[in-house]
């Protein structure tokens, strides 16, 4: 089966039900998505499919077929999502940083749609992230601050 | 419930001891639980009689009665334990806020109408694919799915309204998507989203009866003149 | 934990030179290391819990024995080292130290563990003196090639200057001379006026974070590597009588099922097929406590409220006391059971050769995981390594090691590496829990409603009986009674305990904030309803209490002006005020609430002061409190577990709510700058919280609640 990752195709050899978490992860290598509930409650396994936010931990590798993966390793190529590092740094919003790979990807998802979030906004899109730490305050000041600095340099 | 809650728990009691709920929910199995702590103001009367159904009524069954109004109402109201069935009527939330599960819990994680229009960044189809996933687990054992799994448009909200008011809804064409009633008719037989309600996957009740005899019924109840419950 | 912990086991500097010409200064427990001029003595020093290694190139490399579980550890300690050795933390190169009891054990714990808010008070005097003893020498060797006093000499970003002359040299190039240079033992290290220490500096980890390069126990990959899913009796102790494999040997990928007396794992090429396979079995399971139920474990513990208990802390003549107050006011309390919930699931990658068992895992505990797995295999400790990583969420649940030993076996069954990652639902229904607990108080007070007598009956378990045996002290937990008396000064006290442990199979342990967050609710409970009773303001109230000129009574005098307590609020709104003390540290929080409807509640906004003494790095600090300060927040909300017949109802994040974005009240956490003594933070904020929200609630028009988890529908922020 071929997938789209980062910009490559990949060849992996799963059954097509198989998670697309666990052939990013184990297959793939790239551990930096993240298993956290295995039943889209928590958000740690977000990666983008052709932009849009996508829980990869119950996402069939088959039902992507030419779709375009995007998973936190690749998220610093985007404008978006240096930005978003950025301000994430800037903040200094991760503690423990187990759920901030999906947070990030799910936060690059939102101002994909939305460039300038309002807190209901930021509220909406990332009630489905869980972090255990408590870095909520710091995520949403960064992610207006990302916002801000992509509108800056427009 | 009001409006903007985001959680649905137990119905509180103030002042009540805490130990007095823990007590109760370890009566039941998790799932047992899970429905004795969520009871809302979502769950009226069309819904509880909905859930409660084992199965759905032939169309002949009701040709006892004389009068043409009454038996399209009756008609209707058999149809209504799968229109106001949870495995619809989640989908179909007022406040633009889904519920899931028989006992119509806020959806986990929270979501809102935003989301159906990918205004917020989580589409539906952020979790929700062509088919029902299996998660492999015993407490959900799957994330249901279909295609054009979304959410009813505002107008089509039927949750906390009477069986009388979603019948008479359902035939507005400015509330009803612009459909005729045969449009009605053929969407409630053959549509497949409407069909995932009774393939709704593991670890859900599907809505009772089957596609074809609820199509039945929704073709009985318009050609006896399509009459709506007060 | 934190009062208790004053005995100190001072570490002493060993040295020497090393392997490849690198710098090594490190300590051991037990004394000077011999210096390194033969190949055997430099093992001994390569043995010896070494810390800092300079290398020619003059990269410095730190290894730090603490675990880091998002608490900051790697940033705040090397900034303790480059506080002294003269360069950037952003120089230093952290490694996680292996599990080894011996070489890395917690200056004040004893055993190389992360918990009780004590990693920055063990590393505060060891660390900067490791980072001072590289710098001396560092300086002696560039003296003894410039033919100059080494007084004349500095350090500098890396470099030792010479200022007369204008000489310099970088560290690398002094590490030859350095290495044969005896290192001093106890090196006086600064004592304020901070270059490092007191910075909001960026955490160090942080780069890795955002980016996902940051290695967690389950992103260890290697050549060969199988993965596994792990199944437990549904019933909490119960064993496996059979299974048959064939259903989950018929999915693709997988190449084995593992029997274990207490689990399965099916082995695969992938995590996701290893999940199917398991899925695809039928497990018969036996035994275990199949009557095990909450109401049981509730009626057990109030039972104890009604026995007298073993006197932990006394002042004065409470009963005499009592007797004669004008009236007395007599509170029970129940607490619930309740899990970590971490966001990396449990997981661990074994190894296990013939002769030896190699671990990699994140761990708060990784000596004593060595020596468990050691004795559960049959191997001697050396045989056993145990790699230690980035930890995603600990909060006590990887403090305890039996899930390690379980992996170990079951890796034991499998040739080569294989990963073991619980699922989500094993994850919670297998937990070390928080477990009930329960308090009695009776409280007497005159006619003006002032207290003259405080008597506190604390029920709970016994963690430190096993976990830290030195923590009991006839009998008496010293964890579990920990503040059950808070800051005030009664004028007679009295605080009893009742063991109350967990049945056979359930298993318990240490959650953030131990005993403290089981006694601050009580406690300020208790104190804000004396308040109420006696008509009084929650604030002015506990000032009357607590000693003219603490740092206590500062931080609640902060609290109450930054979170402008007294002014008007809406009706159906209130605060809440609660203080702790603990870890080290002092904390007072005000929490606002909004009751919008009869069963509904909003968090509206939380303010914080932390005096923690000295903070390390004010940044982090604030990140930690909080964390604390939202991780009480989803215990107080939603924060129960239950048992019905032996089996735990919660399985995952729909069943076990916690805090979400939306959810998030407006926070502000004020930290005092002090020069005192560094406190701990990380479980303060925990500990201080759920009590300022109840009495908020109170406040508000709404009940007071003796009981946790709050049982209200929460609602988004407005």
């Amino acid at each position: 089966m071929r997938i789209q990752v980062n910009g490559t195709a990949r060849d992996v050899e799963v059954d097509p039900d198989t998670p697309l978490l666990w052939v990013l992860r184990d297959v793939l290598n790239m551990t930096g998505t993240k298993f956290g509930c295995g039943a889209a409650l928590c958000g740690a396994c977000t990666v983008m499919v052709d932009g849009v936010a996508v829980r990869s931990c119950i996402t069939e590798v088959g039902s992507i077929g030419s779709g375009a993966v995007t998973t936190i390793e690749k998220l610093g190529d985007t404008k978006t999502g240096q930005a978003l590092q950025k301000a994430w740094l800037d903040v200094d919003v991760v503690q423990c940083g187990y759920c901030q790979s999906g947070q990030l990807m799910q936060a690059a998802a939102l101002l994909e749609v939305n460039a300038q979030p309002d807190d209901a906004a930021i509220d909406d899109a990332m009630a489905g992230n869980i972090c255990r730490c408590g870095t909520y305050p710091r995520v949403r000041a960064a992610i207006k601050q990302a916002a801000a600095d992509l509108k800056g340099r427009r | 419930m009001t409006a903007n809650a985001t959680k649905v728990r137990r119905t509180a009691r103030w002042a009540a001891p805490v130990l007095a709920t823990v007590a109760v929910a370890a009566l039941g199995t998790y799932v047992a639980e899970a429905q004795q702590a969520r009871s809302n103001n979502l769950m009226t009367p069309g819904v509880q009689r909905a859930v409660a159904a084992t199965g759905l009524a032939p169309v002949e069954s009701f040709s006892s009665i004389q009068n043409t109004a009454e038996r399209s109402i009756a008609l209707f109201l058999e149809a209504s334990k799968v229109v106001e069935h949870p495995r619809c009527i989640n989908c179909h939330p007022v406040t633009r806020r889904p519920t899931q599960g028989d006992d119509m819990h806020a959806h986990v994680p929270p979501i809102t109408s935003e989301a159906a229009t990918h205004a917020a960044g989580v589409p539906c189809g952020s979790c929700h694919g062509q088919s029902n996933r299996p998660t492999g687990s015993a407490g959900i054992q799957s994330i249901p799915g279909a295609p054009h799994w979304g959410l009813a448009p505002q107008s089509m909200g039927w949750q906390t309204l009477t069986s009388g008011q979603i019948c008479e809804q359902l035939k507005d064409p400015k509330r009803n998507g612009n459909r005729s009633l045969e449009q009605i008719r053929v969407h409630m037989s053959e549509d497949h989203l409407v069909a995932w309600a009774w393939h709704p996957g593991q670890g859900r009740t599907p809505a009772p009866g089957t596609q074809e005899q609820f199509g039945s019924l929704i073709a009985a109840w318009i050609a006896t003149g399509a009459h709506c419950p007060k | 934990m934190s009062a208790t912990f004053e005995t100190t086991r001072r570490a002493v500097l060993a040295f020497g030179a090393a392997a490849a010409g690198e710098l090594l200064i490190g300590f051991t427990g037990k004394g000077i290391v011999a210096q390194a001029q033969t190949p055997a003595a430099r093992d001994a020093i390569l043995q010896s819990g070494t810390f800092i290694r300079i290398d020619r190139r003059g990269q410095i490399f730190l290894v730090v024995p603490y675990a880091e579980m998002g608490q900051g550890a790697l940033a705040a300690v090397a900034m303790l080292v480059a506080e002294e050795l003269e360069v950037s933390p952003y120089a230093i190169k952290t490694e996680m130290a292996p599990g080894d009891d011996k070489l890395y054990g917690h200056p004040l714990l004893g055993d190389q563990i992360t918990g009780g808010s004590l990693g920055v008070r063990g590393a505060w005097k060891q660390m900067r003196q490791a980072g001072a003893a590289a710098r001396i020498v560092l300086i002696q060797a560039a003296a003894q090639g410039w033919s100059v006093d080494p007084s004349t000499c500095h350090a500098q970003d890396g470099y030792i200057i010479h200022a007369a002359s204008g000489r310099r040299a970088p560290y690398g190039d002094l590490v030859e001379r350095a290495r044969a240079l005896p290192v001093p033992q106890d090196p006086p290290i600064r004592d304020g006026n901070f270059k490092v220490i007191g910075k909001s500096m960026r955490r160090t980890d942080a780069a890795e974070k955002v980016n996902g390069s940051a290695l967690y126990g389950i992103d260890v990959r290697m050549p060969g590597l199988k993965y596994a899913a792990l199944m437990l009796s549904p019933v909490l102790g119960g064993k496996l009588v059979d299974v048959d494999p064939a259903p989950a040997m018929a999915i693709r990928g997988v190449s084995q099922v593992v029997k274990h007396p207490e689990a399965i794992a099916v082995v695969a090429s992938n995590t996701g097929a290893a999940r199917k396979g398991l899925a695809a079995l039928s497990p018969r399971w036996a035994g275990g406590n199949t009557t095990l139920r909450t109401a049981d474990l509730v009626a057990d513990l109030d039972s104890g409220t009604k026995v007298a208990g073993l006197v932990a802390t006394t002042g004065g003549d409470s009963a005499a006391a009592m007797a004669k107050a004008a009236k007395v006011h007599q509170m029970d309390f129940r607490m619930p059971m309740l899990a970590h919930a971490a966001m990396e699931p449990l997981n661990c990658t074994v190894h296990y050769r013939q002769n030896a068992c190699e671990i990699w895992v994140g761990s708060q505990g990784p000596g004593r995981a060595r020596k468990q797995v050691a004795a559960a295999l049959g191997l001697p400790e050396d045989a056993v390594t145990v790699h230690n990583h980035h930890i995603g969420g600990g909060f006590g649940r990887r403090l305890q090691s039996e899930w390690i030993v379980l992996a170990a076996e079951i890796g034991s069954k499998v040739q080569g590496p294989v990963q073991i990652c619980w699922g989500r639902e094993q994850d919670f229904r297998h937990d070390a829990f928080r477990y009930h607990n329960h308090s009695a108080v009776k409280v007497g007070v005159d006619d003006k409603g002032k207290p003259v007598s405080f008597e506190h009956r604390v029920v709970g378990p016994s963690i430190m009986s096993w976990f830290l045996p030195a923590y009991v002290r006839d009998g008496v937990d010293l964890d579990v009674v920990n503040g059950a008396s808070g800051s005030y000064e009664w004028p007679n006290h009295r605080v009893e305990y009742v063991r109350k442990d967990p049945p056979a199979g359930l298993l318990a342990g240490n959650w953030r904030g131990v005993g403290e967050t089981r006694n601050c609710f009580v406690v300020e409970t208790v104190v804000d309803e004396l308040a109420y009773q006696a008509g009084q303001d929650p604030v002015q109230y506990r000032r009357a209490l607590l000693k003219p000129g603490s740092r206590i009574l500062h931080v609640l005098d902060r609290v109450a002006e930054a979170s402008k307590w007294g002014s008007p609020l809406p009706r159906g709104s209130g605060r809440g005020v609660s203080v702790l003390e603990g870890f080290g540290s002092y904390m007072a929080v005000v929490a606002e609430v909004e009751l919008p409807g009869s069963n509904s509640l909003r968090l509206k906004r939380i303010t914080a002061v932390v005096d923690c003494g000295q903070p390390v790095n004010p940044n982090i600090v604030r990140q930690q409190i909080e964390g604390g300060l939202i991780y009480g927040i989803s215990a107080a909300l939603y924060g129960r577990v239950t048992i019905h017949n032996g089996q735990i109802q919660q399985t995952n994040f729909h069943d076990h709510p916690v805090l979400r974005m939306n959810e998030m009240p407006d926070m502000e956490v004020i930290v005092i700058d002090s020069k005192e003594a560094p406190g701990g933070v990380g479980e303060p904020g925990t500990a201080v919280l759920a009590p300022a929200i109840t009495n908020a609630i109170k406040a508000a028009g709404g009940p007071r609640l003796y009981s946790l988890p709050i049982d209200l529908t929460v609602e988004s922020r407005a």
